[in-house]
Formats: structure tokens, C-alpha cells, sequence
């Protein structure tokens, strides 16, 4: 609140500017209460009068307080934005000649598919791919993230961001973006507000306000005939008063802030949008695509039990399955050992004069040799049983049975064999492996699919363990052995029934998916074609967050619509303060509807201004921070928010007019 | 048997009636937008005018087909009621232009606003020929109209919207002409006359003269009720005893006024394949029509506590409880008949059948066009409360982006705009307001009764205001005209738009549309956007006759 304040306090110059009227065309309700201002500052200068004089400031300041809004929001974009500006200082770059020779020349006069030499401790002069060698990069320029990442020819990690620091070796970039329209130059744009178009839902709700505005101005336009049927009507400054009243100010002049503070939310969370249609778009999203690995699952298998064959013990299949992963080093074999470690105590230690067996792709095994001759044994199920059978042991009978249901359980079994020193093979048991879901992902599908989300798990595995891991973590459907192909028919089918999609990727393979797709998170990793094509670049190269970014696109436009909504249901109060006071001389029956007992006419008048105007302010923290999201269904979203902005907005001014009734009737001359 | 009773068990009638009878008649309407055979009939229609049943219209078609039509009902018309000297059975009946063309125009909108005295303004073969005609045909415009919008929120990125001349036929041959064709004989049965004998004179016991007319008064009522037209073969309109004799035919004529509105909402549902869509639309237009009724109602019997009570300007043959019933039905559903002097209404019952109107005609509104007002309602719920659900809002699938809503917000500000500046300007005229019986706060609501009852096809006289003269017949036919058309034009725009896109699939986030918390938000809605729109001028009219 406090930082609000300061906030406030710094942007409060930006806010009077947006007092010039130029600027307060884009929104029409705003703009008629500027005219409703100079209108009543000019009567009030030529008929003084205290409630004159009160309602021209009051009016003034519900410009300044939109203005100030909007302000507040763009001022913390600004910020950011310097910070980054600072990267973009002035660099030379190396450029390669045809010919091999290098040359210097200005960044800023790098051309497309330009080739430059960065060496360690240069900064990279523009965005594009590196073409030769590989390099560490300092990156938190733009992430944030100091941890140095590795930038390589080929593949999917070739990117490169200007701006960004060659820690080590020497790459050669192909420029894949010309001067001021780089990244770093796209996010600066973008954090100030600069780029910000209107979307599409906030200018069909400004067609309502604006709508809204017209009915309210005829309402009040025909006042003067109406009344002056009987008697003499209202004076003009009263009409102005009531129609300011009326117009849906608090959304008028919160609007655009919303729309800011949205955008800003994303990039707080290190989210980069091309264009607020997208975040929008991940509003309404209704079928998430999400990569099992690094998403769903952590990205490797882990030990989940061990299965006994032909009558072996338990402990002594944990134990043999323990000493021949202990040179394993790989997550899988780590995975075993700490298994194998909790089902055994503590009474297993490495046997001292062991070898070690490394795995071969020629073996498909690893194991140990004992300083007894012992040889142990771990590897795919053909792999043991030709080496049990090359020593003369036969595989226990039961073990196609172990294996064949761990495979259609969607696991990885891996056979354990045992030799002693002077005997033949003999198979022992079965190492489950699995795929292991993250934590609370069951959770989150659950969560999603109350909010009327699909989840589908794209996979390179085989049908029967993307199967399996579906069902475990319960996502609605799955997509498994994907290739690119079958990624962008699975959206287009989507996208003809109407659903809109949304996925993350990174690799060359992706881009064209991400192009299709209503919401395509690219990663900051990824390559320079899979962020030209997505709609958004994701700064952390989380895929997980693609749930956050659904979550931010849907509390923006919740936001507006309680806003809207409160505003509107606001008048109703406004009405029985202004009406009552506006005819009470013509017909004093009318006095009955001065249900809030307000001071007296004027006094009822201003004090439905004032509130007008402070309700905006008591707002932007509101605006900026968006409403509370929780995931629920629609239907008790909608009861919750209905009671809180729509019954709430209507008895808020009940109170808030006649405190202040209380106050503005102390005026001395009113 | 007390009169509150009476009037409660006629009340309940009422409702059992309708409550059985929409489901059938629903399901009935559902099929008849829907089948593939043409009646003999209906082809001989088409052959006749030369259109070709099967072609699809885009909705710029379908409007442009609506547009000729009514044009040609009003030069028709006029034409017929200018020449009617001319044609047997004349016996002097005769308009001036500007009253005929108010006519015309009031018959072609299905407003059925007469600034002529029946009696002597329309023969029998204009009342036949002409103005039953369009009673039949201006509410099948009606029909047409919700069932584009229907299939523009139900096909599939479609560019067409159906065929105008075959929803209009097929509106009247299956839908008004049996329907009406039994009304009819209904009221036949309870009194209503139907002959073509001349006019009788009769001799009063104040021992004055009346010249008493009678005519095709049974079969022309059937359908001004269940058309929601309104318009009255005699001047009474349905004070009057050949028109509605007694309690049982008052009770009949309630229920044609409302079953054909009321039971849309079930072809809605049908329509859509989700009959709870239907249900919502319904309970919305049930809760209104019911909370209405008893604010009028309990008005009316408050104010019956005087020597004479409230029966000032009602029929001894109804009561208070069956003039409510009545003034209500008929402006809750853009029909306009009255059996009861609204006038004479208490401030506050006054008030509630003017609120009525003003809501719109939705609860249920008229032929057709509840229907398609109370959509617009439910679209404008939606979008002002579907963001709350944090989705672009959409209602059966559909999205409201903002083209939708720009067409929805311009249909709900053309009959508001209507009534105040129309209002506005005739009592800023002189010799408009020279036609005000009342002064005061009550000529205010004569003069806004006016034109909200034309602005909103309704029809319905407060009575008070002279308003056959040149101005106020040619701007009361200005407001009815675009009062009707300007909104079926948007309305059309609006299912065309709706129509091209595709049908999203309804999941658990998308904003539920059938529920009774969406029901009970589209009368929050209605009423809000009502009550901010007219209060100003209700505060001035009824309410400060009310409390003064």
C-alpha cells in the first residue's frame, strides 16, 4: 500500500497531463465528464456559489483521479523499462566478411542474416542463432535468472538474445532480427505500455459504456422539457451533476489501467505477451496441450518397487539390485539406490575390492563384479536374458509374465541377474521404473477441469505408458508416440469444435503449432523461430506456468466485468440521492424517496459527486492488482462475484454517500 | 365467494392453463421452423409469389424481405382504408390521411395503436380484410424474426439464417390461423357476436340515443389477442360487451395474449437442443409477469377505499381483480386491448402498466418479439456478468464479441431514445400538449404513456390525451415504425453474426446461461436498465402523482 502510495504520488504530474482532452477521446465517458467539468466551471465562475464552485472541483478531480489511474499503472511498466533500456547501450559488433575477415561496425547497423563474432566477455550486438561453436551466456539482463546458460549450434538451444553476455568460448550469430526491432527492444515497448492495444473484450465493453452513456444523456437531456411541463426544471450544474452521476465513470476511468496492470501481472511473472489479445485468448482457453516431460512428470524414471522372480528373496533381490546401480550414476540408477536404501536400513555397504561395470550400448547392462567373483546384473529384459542364457542359466519361468505387466502397466522393467563365481546365471527379479508426476499435479487437473479446462498430455512414448501416466495424473487425454504433425492436427481438430487451445514449446519442430495455436507459449530457451511464432515468451522456460498464464488471462477480464458490474449497479443508490434532491421544490412528496435522510438538496448532490470521484481512487489498488481469482466452476464464480460487485455495488453508496453527506453538510453555505 | 379469492382462483387459471399448454404448443412451434414437407397450401402460397421455399437467406436477405413486405402491408393498407368509400359496406366510415397512415403503420408494426374510433372510422371490409389481415401477419413477422435469431445462435458457421417467406407462412397457416380459428369459437360460445347486420340504435335509459354497431367482432378478437395486436373492431376494445361480455371471456382472452409468448421459450429450448436454455428465459419472463401483476394489483385494490373505490373507469363485469389482470396482460405483452380505463388507474397501478412497457415488452412480450427482447436481455447479462466468469462471455456457444455487442447495445437504446425524445418534444410543443386532458404530473404520464405504448408496439391507450391529430399521428407513426424495425434490422444483423460463428462446445467454464441465478440476473438487468433509463421521468410523472 504504501509503495501505492509512493506510486501514486510520483505519477500524479503524468496524471494532470492526461487532463488534455486529446488524450481523453479514446474513452468517451471520461470525455463527457470533462465537458460536464468545463461546463460547470464555467457557470460557477458566473454564478458563484458554493455548491457551484464544489461541484466544478469535485469533477476536475474525477478527471485527475482517471488520469491518475492510469498513471499508476503505466508507472510501473516504466520501471522496468529503464532497467532494461540500460542494456541497450551502444555496442560494436564483429561482423564476418565473406571472405573470413572480420569487421567492425555499429550494432545498430547489423543487417538481417548478418554473420558477428562475440568472444567471451562481449556483449551479443543483436537477437539470432548461433551458426558455429558453443558458449556459456550470461542472460539475467533479460531473466533475471544468474545462472549462466549454454548456447549451441544446431538444436533447439541456438538462440540468442542481444543484449546478453558471452560468459566463455567464441560463437559465431546469424543477426535473425534488424535494430529496434530486437527483443529486449519488443519487451520495452511492451512493459511501457507503449504497444498496448485495446482487446478485443475491452472494446466491446467500451461500445456498452459508451452506449450507456448515450441513454444516460438522453435521460437527462429531457429532463428540462419534462419538469418544465409543470414548474421550473433543475439548473444546468445539476443536470451536469446527475449525468457525471449516472455514466459509468468507475469503469470508465478504470479500464485501461486494467488492461495495463494485466499485461504487467504477466511480466511480473517473467511472461513476455506479443499482444493483450493473447492473454485474452489464455482467458478463454479450453484445451491445454502440455509436454509430459519437465511439465507433468519430472523428467526421469524412478525405481517404484522390485519384483521377486523364480522364488528369489525379497531383501536379497533389493540388496542385488542396490549393489549393481551403486556406479550407476544416472537419475534412474540414483533412483534405485535410495529406493532399495529405505526398503533395506541401513545394514547394506559397498563390499570393498568391487568393480564396477559401467553400462555399454553394446551390453545394454550395468552391474558390479564382487571381489568373490560374483557378477551382478541390471539392464532390458533381452539384454540379462541372453547373458543369463550365455552362461548356461536358463530365465525363471515367471519372469515374461513380471515383465510384460510392468510394460503394460506403462513402466520400464529392468531385469536383475545374479552369477556366482563358478555357477551359471540366474534372473532374480524386476525393477519397476516409472514415470513419476509431480507433485500436485492431480491437484491442478482437477482444478482446471472445474474451470471447464481439457488437459492433454503430448508424449513420444508409446500409447500403453502414456496411457498409464495419463491416468495417473489425470489428465482428460493424451496424445502419445506425437510427432509435430500430429500436434498441429490435434489443435486444428480442437479448433474446429470451437475450443481454443493453448500449448508451450521450444523447439524449430514446434513453431508451426505454436503459430496455430490461440495461445502459444514459447520457451526463452527455445529457438528464435519457436518465439516468432509463439504469442508469448516465457523469461523462465517453465512449461508449468502456461497454468498461471490461464489463471492471469481469466482474474483481467474477471476484473473488468466486476468492475463494470459495480459501477452500473452503483447508480441505483446515486439515483435516490440526486432525484429526491433534484424535484423536491417542484413536488416535496417526492421527498419520501430521500430513503438516505441527506442533508439537504445540495448537500445530497455533491456528496453523490464526491462519492462518484473517491470510489475511482479507493479502486486503482483493486484495478492494479486484479479481483481475488480461486478456481471454481463457473456457475459459483459467478454467484460469489454477483454477490460481491453486484449486491455489494449496490449497497456501497447507500453508505458511502450518506457518510459523506454527513460531512459535506458542515459546509458553511451549502 | 370474495372477490380476492375470485380473483386469485382466476389468476391461477390463468397459470395452470398456460403452464400446461406451453409445452405442447413449444415443442408444436419447434417442429413447424424445423420440418422439411410443405403443406399444399403453403406451396400454392409460394408458387403464387413466386419465391423458392428451399433457398436460404443470408440475413441481409432475410431483412431486406421483411422490409418489402411490411412496406407493401402499410402502402396496402393505406390504400385500402383511403378508398374504403369506395367498397361495399362502407356505410361512411373514413380516416384523414394522417390518421390513415398512422393506421397503416400502427396495423403492419403490430402495435394496434387507434387514434380512430372503430366504429366510424373502419368499415367492416378495412377491419376484415385489412386490419385482421395484418393482425394475422404483423405478429407471423414476429415469429420470423425470433426464429432467425434462433438459428443464428444454433447453426454452425452458417452464412444464412433460413427463408423469411417460409417462416411467414408457415407462422400463419400452422401456428395463428388454428390457433386463432379456435379462440374464435370460444369466444363465440361466451358471447361474442359475429354478424354484419347494420347498426342497431338503441335506446339508453338516460334517454339518449346510442347507435350500437356490431360485425366480425368473435373471429377479429382471437386474433388481436393472440397476436398481441390489440386493436378493438369497436372503440371500447374489450370494455366492450360484444366484445368481451363476461368474466369467462375475459378469461379466454388473457390466455391468447399469453400463450404463444409464453410458450417460445420452450421452442427456444427445443431449438437449441437444451431445454433448461428455455426454462431460464421462461422463469425470467414469469417472475416479471407475476412481481408486475401484483404491483398493480395491490395498487389498485389499496386504492379502492374511497366511496366509489378504485372502479372509476372499470366494468362492473370484471372487478378490480379481472381489470388488473387485463391492463397488465396487455402491456406486459405489446398487445394493447384494453378492458379497463388505464387512466383512472391509481398513480402507482398507472405507473406499473406504463413500467411494463417500458421494460420493453418482455414479460413475455409480444408474438415473437418477447422472444427476441428477452434474448437481447439474456446477451446483455451475459456479457455485463460473463466476465466475472473470466471467458469472453458467450450464450449457447456463441460468443459475444463486439460486433454482438454493439447490435444488442443499439437495440436497447432505440426505444428508450424514442419515448424521451419523442415525449420530450411533444410537450415541448404547443400543440401537442393543447391534446393533454391532465395537467400536471398526470398530463406528464399521458403524453409518456403515449409514446412509450407506440414506441414499444404496444398499442395500449392511457386514454386523456386527443391524440388524433397531425403531429401526434405522424410522430407516434414515426415512433412505431422505428420502434419496430430498427430493432428487427439490428436483430437480424445480430443472428447473421451470431449465425457465421462456430459453436463452442459448453463446458464447465463457460458461463451457465440456464440457470435460476442467469434467470434471476436477466430481470436484475432488465429492470436496472429500465429503472436508470426512465426514472428521472417515472419520478416526475407517477411516482410525484403517487406522493403528493
Amino acid at each position: 500500500m504504501n509503495q501505492l502510495v509512493a506510486l501514486g504520488t510520483a505519477s500524479f504530474p503524468d496524471a494532470v497531463r492526461k487532463l488534455n482532452p486529446q488524450h481523453l477521446f479514446r474513452s468517451p465517458v471520461m470525455f463527457v465528464v470533462w465537458v460536464g467539468a468545463v461546463l460547470s466551471t464555467v457557470l460557477a465562475v458566473l454564478h458563484p456559489s458554493v455548491f457551484a464552485i464544489s461541484v466544478a472541483v469535485w469533477l476536475w478531480l474525477t478527471v485527475l483521479f482517471a488520469g491518475l489511474a492510469e498513471a499508476v499503472a503505466e508507472g510501473r511498466g516504466k520501471a522496468q523499462a529503464d532497467t532494461l533500456r540500460r542494456t541497450r547501450t551502444t555496442t560494436t559488433a564483429r561482423r564476418l566478411l565473406a571472405d573470413g575477415a572480420v569487421e567492425q561496425v555499429a550494432g545498430a547497423d547489423l543487417r538481417l542474416d548478418d554473420r558477428v563474432v562475440v568472444e567471451a566477455g562481449e556483449l551479443i550486438p543483436g537477437d539470432g542463432d548461433v551458426v558455429e561453436g558453443m558458449a556459456t551466456v550470461d542472460e539475467s539482463a533479460i531473466t533475471g535468472e544468474s545462472a549462466p546458460v549454454v548456447r549451441e549450434a544446431g538444436g533447439d538451444r541456438c538462440a540468442v538474445t542481444g543484449g546478453t553476455t558471452v560468459l566463455s568460448d567464441r560463437i559465431v550469430v546469424r543477426i535473425t532480427a534488424r535494430p529496434g526491432e530486437t527483443f529486449i527492444d519488443r519487451m520495452i515497448a511492451l512493459v511501457e505500455g507503449a504497444a498496448r492495444q485495446k482487446t478485443p473484450n475491452e472494446i466491446a465493453l467500451g461500445v456498452l459504456l459508451t452506449v450507456l452513456t448515450i441513454i444516460f444523456l438522453l435521460a437527462v437531456a429531457t429532463i428540462p422539457p419534462f419538469a418544465g411541463f409543470t414548474g421550473d426544471g433543475p439548473s444546468v450544474i445539476v443536470l451536469v451533476a446527475l449525468l457525471v452521476c449516472l455514466i459509468p465513470t468507475t469503469i470508465g476511468a478504470l479500464l485501461s489501467a486494467i488492461g495495463i496492470a494485466g499485461m504487467d501481472r504477466l511480466v511480473q511473472r517473467n511472461v513476455l505477451a506479443m499482444s493483450g489479445r493473447a492473454v485474452e485468448a489464455a482467458g478463454d482457453v479450453s484445451t491445454l496441450l502440455l509436454d509430459k516431460t519437465g511439465t507433468i512428470t519430472l523428467g526421469n524414471r524412478q525405481a517404484s518397487e522390485i519384483v521377486p522372480v523364480g522364488g528369489a528373496h525379497a531383501t536379497d533381490v533389493n540388496r542385488l539390485a542396490f549393489l549393481s546401480s551403486l556406479a550407476d550414476e544416472t537419475p534412474e540408477g540414483r533412483s534405485i539406490v535410495e529406493w532399495t536404501r529405505t526398503q533395506l536400513g541401513e545394514y547394506v555397504v559397498t563390499p570393498e575390492g568391487s568393480t564396477s561395470v559401467p553400462f555399454t550400448a553394446h551390453t545394454r547392462m550395468s552391474g558390479v563384479d564382487l571381489a568373490d567373483g560374483t557378477q551382478v546384473r541390471k539392464g532390458a529384459a533381452s539384454a540379462v536374458r541372453r547373458w543369463v542364457a550365455d552362461s548356461g542359466g536358463t530365465p525363471s519361468a515367471d519372469l515374461t509374465e513380471v515383465v510384460d505387466g510392468i510394460s503394460a502397466a506403462g513402466g520400464t522393467p529392468l531385469v536383475v541377474a545374479v552369477r556366482d563365481a563358478d555357477g551359471a546365471g540366474r534372473t532374480v527379479g524386476v525393477i519397476h521404473l516409472k514415470d513419476v508426476v509431480k507433485p500436485g499435479m492431480v491437484e491442478r487437473f482437477a482444478e482446471l477441469r472445474r474451470m471447464g479446462i481439457r488437459t492433454v498430455m503430448i508424449t513420444g512414448d508409446n500409447p500403453l505408458t502414456a496411457k498409464a501416466i495419463a491416468a495417473e495424473a489425470g489428465v482428460d487425454d493424451y496424445l502419445a508416440e506425437a510427432t509435430p504433425e500430429d500436434k498441429m492436427r490435434l489443435i486444428r481438430e480442437e479448433q474446429s469444435g470451437g475450443r481454443l487451445v493453448a500449448m508451450t514449446g521450444d523447439g524449430t519442430n514446434d513453431a508451426p503449432a505454436l503459430a496455430q495455436a490461440d495461445v502459444g507459449v514459447a520457451m526463452n530457451t527455445g529457438t528464435s523461430a519457436a518465439k516468432e511464432a509463439g504469442n508469448m515468451v516465457d523469461l523462465d522456460s517453465d512449461p508449468t506456468k502456461l497454468i498461471d498464464i490461464v489463471a492471469i488471462g481469466k482474474q483481467l477480464l474477471i476484473t473488468r466485468g466486476a468492475l463494470t458490474t459495480f459501477s452500473i449497479a452503483n447508480d441505483l443508490a446515486k439515483y435516490f440521492a440526486i432525484i429526491p434532491a433534484m424535484f423536491v421544490g417542484l413536488y416535496p412528496g417526492l421527498d419520501s424517496l430521500n430513503v438516505m435522510r441527506l442533508g439537504s438538496p445540495e448537500s445530497a448532490m455533491l456528496s453523490a459527486v464526491i462519492f462518484n470521484a473517491l470510489i475511482i481512487v479507493a479502486l486503482i489498488p483493486l484495478a492494479l492488482r486484479g479481483v481475488r481469482y480461486r478456481p471454481l466452476r463457473a456457475d459459483q464464480m459467478l454467484a460469489r462475484n454477483l454477490l460481491i460487485y453486484g449486491a455489494g455495488g449496490v449497497v456501497a453508496p447507500f453508505i458511502g454517500i450518506k457518510l459523506i453527506d454527513l460531512l459535506v453538510s458542515l459546509l458553511p453555505g451549502l | 365467494m370474495g372477490t380476492t379469492l375470485s380473483g386469485l382462483l382466476t389468476i391461477a387459471t390463468v397459470v395452470l392453463v398456460l403452464a400446461v399448454a406451453h409445452v405442447p404448443l413449444g415443442d408444436a412451434m419447434a417442429r413447424v421452423f424445423t420440418g422439411e414437407r410443405h403443406l399444399r397450401v403453403e406451396s400454392a402460397v409460394y408458387r403464387l409469389c413466386g419465391v423458392s421455399p428451399s433457398s436460404e437467406q443470408r440475413w441481409s436477405t432475410y431483412a431486406l424481405s421483411v422490409a418489402g413486405f411490411s412496406a407493401v402491408s402499410i402502402v396496402g393498407l393505406f390504400a385500402l382504408i383511403r378508398f374504403q368509400g369506395s367498397l361495399p359496406l362502407a356505410r361512411g366510415a373514413a380516416m384523414d390521411t394522417d390518421t390513415a397512415v398512422n393506421t397503416a403503420v400502427s396495423f403492419a408494426t403490430n402495435t394496434n395503436w387507434q387514434s380512430y374510433v372503430g366504429e366510424v372510422g373502419a368499415s367492416p371490409v378495412v377491419q376484415t380484410l385489412g386490419l385482421a389481415v395484418q393482425n394475422f401477419v404483423s405478429a407471423a413477422v414476429g415469429l420470423a424474426i425470433a426464429v432467425a435469431l434462433i438459428r443464428g445462435l444454433t447453426r454452425n458457421a452458417s452464412t444464412t439464417l433460413g427463408n423469411f417467406w417460409v417462416d411467414l407462412t408457415r407462422s400463419v397457416v400452422r401456428i395463428l390461423l388454428p390457433l386463432a380459428a379456435i379462440g374464435a369459437i370460444v369466444l363465440l360460445a361466451g358471447g361474442v357476436v359475429q354478424d354484419l347486420t347494420a347498426p342497431e340504435v338503441v335506446h339508453g335509459l338516460s334517454g339518449v340515443d346510442q347507435t350500437v354497431q356490431s360485425g366480425l367482432i368473435a373471429s377479429q378478437e382471437a386474433i388481436k389477442e393472440l397476436g398481441t395486436n390489440g386493436g378493438g373492431y369497436l372503440n371500447a376494445n374489450s370494455a366492450h360487451p360484444l366484445e368481451n361480455p363476461n368474466a369467462v371471456t375475459n378469461l379466454v382472452q388473457v390466455v391468447l395474449m399469453l400463450v404463444i409468448p409464453f410458450s417460445l421459450p420452450r421452442t427456444y429450448g427445443v431449438l437449441v437442443g437444451d431445454r433448461r436454455q428455455g426454462q431460464a428465459v421462461l422463469a425470467f419472463m414469469a417472475t416479471l409477469w407475476v412481481a408486475m401483476l401484483a404491483v398493480i394489483t395491490w395498487a389498485e385494490t389499496a386504492a379502492a377505499t374511497g366511496p366509489l373505490g378504485a372502479m372509476e373507469g372499470k366494468e362492473v363485469r370484471f372487478g378490480v381483480w379481472g381489470s388488473t389482470l387485463f391492463a397488465h396482460t396487455t402491456t406486459a405483452t405489446s398487445t394493447g386491448a384494453v378492458n379497463s380505463l388505464h387512466e383512472s388507474y391509481s398513480p402507482l397501478g398507472g405507473g406499473g402498466v406504463l413500467f411494463n412497457m417500458m421494460l420493453g415488452e418482455v414479460s413475455p412480450g409480444g408474438v415473437g418479439a418477447g422472444l427476441y427482447g428477452a434474448l437481447v436481455v439474456a446477451i446483455l447479462a451475459v456479457f455485463v456478468a460473463g466476465l466475472m466468469v473470466g471467458r469472453t462471455p458467450e450464450i449457447v456457444g456463441k460468443t459475444v464479441g463486439r460486433r454482438e455487442i454493439t447490435l444488442v447495445a443499439l437495440v436497447t437504446v432505440t426505444t428508450p431514445a424514442l419515448v424521451l425524445l419523442g415525449t420530450g418534444a411533444a410537450l415541448a410543443l404547443g400543440t401537442a400538449r393543447a391534446g393533454l386532458l391532465g395537467t400536471g404530473p398526470h398530463g406528464l404520464t399521458e403524453m409518456l404513456y403515449a409514446f412509450t405504448s407506440a414506441s414499444n408496439n404496444n398499442g395500449s391507450a392511457f386514454a386523456g390525451l386527443t391524440a388524433d391529430q397531425p403531429y401526434l399521428n405522424l410522430t407516434l407513426a414515426a415512433c412505431m415504425l422505428l420502434g419496430r424495425f430498427v430493432p428487427i434490422l439490428l436483430i437480424l444483423a445480430l443472428a447473421g453474426s451470431l449465425a457465421a460463428q462456430r459453436r463452442r462446445p459448453a463446458t464447465d467454464g463457460a458461463m451457465p446461461t440456464h440457470t435460476p441465478l442467469f434467470a434471476g440476473l436477466m430481470v436484475g438487468v432488465a429492470v436496472l436498465v429500465t429503472g436508470l433509463t426512465f426514472l428521472p421521468v417515472l419520478a416526475l410523472g407517477p411516482l410525484a402523482e403517487a406522493l403528493s
